[in-house]
C-alpha cells in the first residue's frame, strides 16, 4: 500500500478489526453449542492481506483465520472459553476505537490544511 | 440463498436461541413434580438442540435451535391409591424433572443472553462512531 495515501495502514486495520469483531461475536454466540470450535484472526496475516490490492478478500481472510487452542477442552467438544472471548472482544473494541481516532486525526489534519487555519 | 449475516444477526439469533432455552427451562420447572395417571401422559424434561449456522461469505457463525427433544429420566411410578389421578392399579406417574440441573441451566442461559446483549451494544456504538468519522 502507498505509504503516502491518506489513511495509510489504518484503513486496512479498521477492516481487519471489524472482521475480528464478527469472529469473536460468533464465538460468543456459540458459547453453548456442542462441538463448536472457536476461531480467531491472525492479525498480522490478515493485515498483510488487507493491505494488498483489492483489500481484504475472502481468500485472504480464510488464510488468516485460525482455530483457538483451548486451555481446558470441555467434554462436549466446544472450545469456546468465555473469559478468553470476552477479553479478546473488549481488547478488539478498544483497538477498533484507537484505529478510528487515528483515522479521525488524519482527516482533521487534511481538513485544517484545506481551510488554511 | 440467504442474505449474508451481520454481526447484529449473529447476536440476535443467539439471543433468540437462548430465549427458547429459557422457555424450555421455565416449562420444565413449572412441571416439576407434576403427576399423571399413565407413563405416556406424564411430563418429560424438554431440551433444545443447538446447531451452528455458518455463513461462508462472511466467515461468521451464529446459532439456531434445530429441534426441541425430550430428555432426562423417565417418569417415576409411585403407588398411591388414594390419589385422585391414580390408575386402576393404584399407581400415579410423577415427572422426573431435575430441578437443580434446570436452575443451573437457567443461570447459564441468562449469562449467555447477557453476553450477546453486550456484544450487540459494543458493535452498535463502534458502528455509530464509524459513521461519525471525520466530523
Amino acid at each position: 500500500m502507498d505509504e503516502n495515501s491518506l489513511f495509510g495502514v489504518h484503513g486496512a486495520a479498521l477492516q481487519v478489526r471489524s472482521q475480528r469483531m464478527g469472529l469473536l461475536a460468533s464465538n460468543i454466540a456459540n458459547a453453548s453449542t456442542p462441538g463448536f470450535k472457536a476461531k480467531d484472526l491472525d492479525f498480522q496475516v490478515a493485515l498483510q492481506a488487507a493491505e494488498g490490492p483489492g483489500g481484504l478478500s475472502a481468500a485472504g481472510m480464510g488464510a488468516a483465520v485460525k482455530y483457538r487452542n483451548p486451555m481446558s477442552p470441555s467434554m462436549d467438544g466446544n472450545t469456546v472459553e468465555l473469559s478468553t472471548e470476552q477479553t479478546a472482544f473488549a481488547e478488539n473494541a478498544v483497538q477498533y476505537q484507537t484505529t478510528l481516532s487515528f483515522l479521525n486525526g488524519r482527516i482533521n489534519t487534511l481538513t485544517r490544511a484545506l481551510r488554511g487555519e | 440463498m440467504a442474505d449474508p449475516l451481520t454481526i447484529f444477526q449473529v447476536a440476535g439469533k443467539a439471543m433468540s436461541a437462548q430465549l427458547l432455552r429459557m422457555n424450555t427451562t421455565a416449562s420444565n420447572l413449572a412441571n416439576a413434580g407434576g403427576v399423571a395417571s399413565s407413563e405416556a401422559a406424564a411430563y418429560r424434561t424438554m431440551k433444545p438442540v443447538f446447531r451452528t449456522e455458518y455463513d461462508k461469505a462472511t466467515g461468521l457463525a451464529t446459532v439456531n435451535v434445530e429441534s426441541v427433544v425430550t430428555a432426562g429420566n423417565s417418569p417415576t411410578k409411585r403407588y398411591d391409591p388414594s390419589h385422585p389421578m391414580a390408575d386402576k392399579d393404584g399407581n400415579v406417574w410423577e415427572s422426573a424433572v431435575d430441578e437443580t440441573r434446570e436452575l443451573v441451566d437457567m443461570m447459564e442461559t441468562a449469562r449467555s443472553y447477557q453476553n450477546n446483549v453486550e456484544v450487540m451494544q459494543t458493535a452498535k456504538s463502534l458502528i455509530l462512531d464509524t459513521l461519525k468519522m471525520g466530523r
